[in-house]
């Protein structure tokens, strides 16, 4: 892996320690301290050195062969198209919002108000509603998987990576129009300022404030709109290297609060999607580029 | 008669104003339904821990910025809740302190049962100059001790602050380490050593 490339992609993650911290993820966390540290005590490398590896970091980026997110996205498509459940079905009738099996473009514009199910769903939501009304799956199973591990695939993470990449080069556009899309960014934002936990801490404890970081680890400025909001929501699914997995928002989203030493968070709840949508608001018109690649 | 209508007008668009920003700040008992869709399966201590106290509340509510009167009642009663050592000494083992200091660990759902939780100082603070591994969501607490000359006032200021934050500034970003039981007071004591001992390498 190119270790350097991935550490200076880590660009709004906490420095949490994953929770098995691999070896590899030991070195990666290594390389991006010893990374920062230069930048802390060095002079600053030449803007073309700077360019060039931003370039290099951007063609790794969108390169299969480099990115194991991509083994996701191949792993998703399957998926999508895979006939399973008691009525024998696949998921190619799932409507995300765009109209029945229609994918380009659907992920930018979610979370979102669906009529069927009379309420906002993300992504996750949306994919466990269709396995359940049109493939008739158990989800229990699939939600037991919900976050990869070794020898574990995630049918939910290979599919957002799947459906996400679809809308790869295009806008967020966050849909604010139903009374419970808006509904749900409003009350999204009040999430983001709610402490609590042993720490008294909150999402704005760590995002809304420019230029702060947590130990070396660099922290977005996500309590206004621009480009510190755009470029991390941006770049969600991505491919975490020091877990060696493809993760969603439903994963950063409880790791943030694992942080914060809130309790546990019901995968694919409405507190969750409340808070996607307050950040979507905030990274409306970033451009999606995913899978992206780590730390 | 042409004003009439221009007047309704107005009005309907005053209106429909308030009612944007109604949507704007949804109730508290709306908040909260989320917070329970969300959180609702975890044991009652932890829904225990994100039940906000009257302090907590009133900085939710204020994100912070709490008016004046809130934050004199919000010091009065964060104040009633330090605990000070019967001995009255404030200052433990500086070396004990460091590992308070460094240790994040603590408080979190994947911790075992019985993790003996850190401060995580350094997550938030600059303390030992040599040490390149520190954020700055707080200021810097290089030299601490020594630029205030071991001051005793200030040691028991600092002693406070760590203890419950809030006792000295409301709505503080830091956590409430004594009050919230993150932290028992031996610890504190050794943390506030290794602000105030001369030969910690805070100091140095």
């Amino acid at each position: 892996m190119p270790n350097k490339a991935a550490a200076n992609a880590a660009i709004e993650e906490t420095k949490g320690l994953g929770m098995k911290l691999p070896i590899l993820g030991a070195a990666v966390l290594a390389a991006a301290m010893t990374l920062a540290a230069g930048h802390l005590t060095a002079q600053a490398p030449p803007l073309d050195d700077s360019e060039k590896e931003i370039e290099r970091y951007r063609q790794m980026l969108s390169d299969p062969f480099s990115n194991p997110g991509f083994l996701a996205v191949d792993r998703g498509e399957v998926l999508w198209s895979e006939k399973r459940g008691t009525k024998s079905a696949s998921l190619e009738a799932c409507d995300l919002g765009e109209g029945p099996g229609k994918l380009d473009g659907a992920f930018a514009k979610l979370p979102r108000y669906f009529a069927d199910a009379d309420r906002v769903m993300d992504t996750e939501q949306r994919l466990l509603w269709c396995m359940d009304k049109l493939q008739g799956l158990d989800t229990k199973d699939v939600l037991a998987r919900r976050f990869s591990g070794p020898g574990r695939a995630s049918d939910l993470e290979d599919l957002t990576a799947f459906i996400a990449n679809k809308s790869s080069g295009m806008k967020i556009e966050p849909q604010l129009k139903h009374a419970k899309e808006l509904e749900m960014a409003a009350v999204g934002e009040e999430l983001f300022y709610r402490r609590g936990g042993v720490m008294d801490f909150s999402c704005a404890t760590c995002h809304a404030d420019e230029g702060k970081r947590i130990r070396l680890q660099g922290l977005p400025n996500l309590s206004v709109p621009g480009p510190a909001a755009q470029a991390t929501m941006a770049s969600w699914p991505t491919y975490r290297v020091s877990q060696s997995a493809l993760r969603t928002m439903q994963h950063r989203l409880w790791d943030c609060y694992r942080q914060q030493r809130w309790p546990v968070p019901d995968y694919g709840s409405d507190a969750l999607t409340a808070l996607t949508m307050f950040l979507q608001k905030q990274a409306a018109g970033g451009e999606i580029a995913v899978p992206s690649i780590k730390r | 008669m042409t004003r009439l209508p221009f007047i309704t007008l107005a009005l309907a668009s005053l209106l429909a104003g308030a009612a944007a920003q109604a949507q704007d700040k949804p109730s508290q008992a709306t908040i909260d339904s989320y917070v329970k869709a969300t959180f609702g399966k975890a044991s009652p201590e932890w829904q225990a821990r994100i039940t906000p106290d009257e302090s907590l509340a009133a900085c939710n509510l204020h994100r912070n910025a709490v008016p004046s009167a809130e934050a004199d009642a919000i010091i009065k009663r964060e104040l009633a809740k330090v605990g000070f050592p019967a001995d009255g000494k404030l200052l433990g083992n500086w070396k004990e302190g460091y590992k308070v200091a460094n240790n994040g660990r603590g408080g979190q759902f994947s911790d075992p049962p019985g993790t003996v939780a850190g401060g995580n100082c350094f997550a938030c603070h600059q303390l030992d100059p040599k040490e390149v591994s520190y954020g700055t969501l707080g200021p810097s607490l290089a030299a601490y001790g020594k630029d205030r000359k071991y001051d005793p006032d200030a040691i028991k200021e600092a002693y406070t602050k760590i203890y419950n934050s809030m006792a000295v500034v409301p709505c503080s970003n830091m956590p409430r380490f004594g009050t919230n039981k993150v932290l028992d007071e031996q610890q504190i004591k050794d943390v506030l050593a290794y602000l105030f001992d001369p030969e910690s390498p805070v100091n140095k």
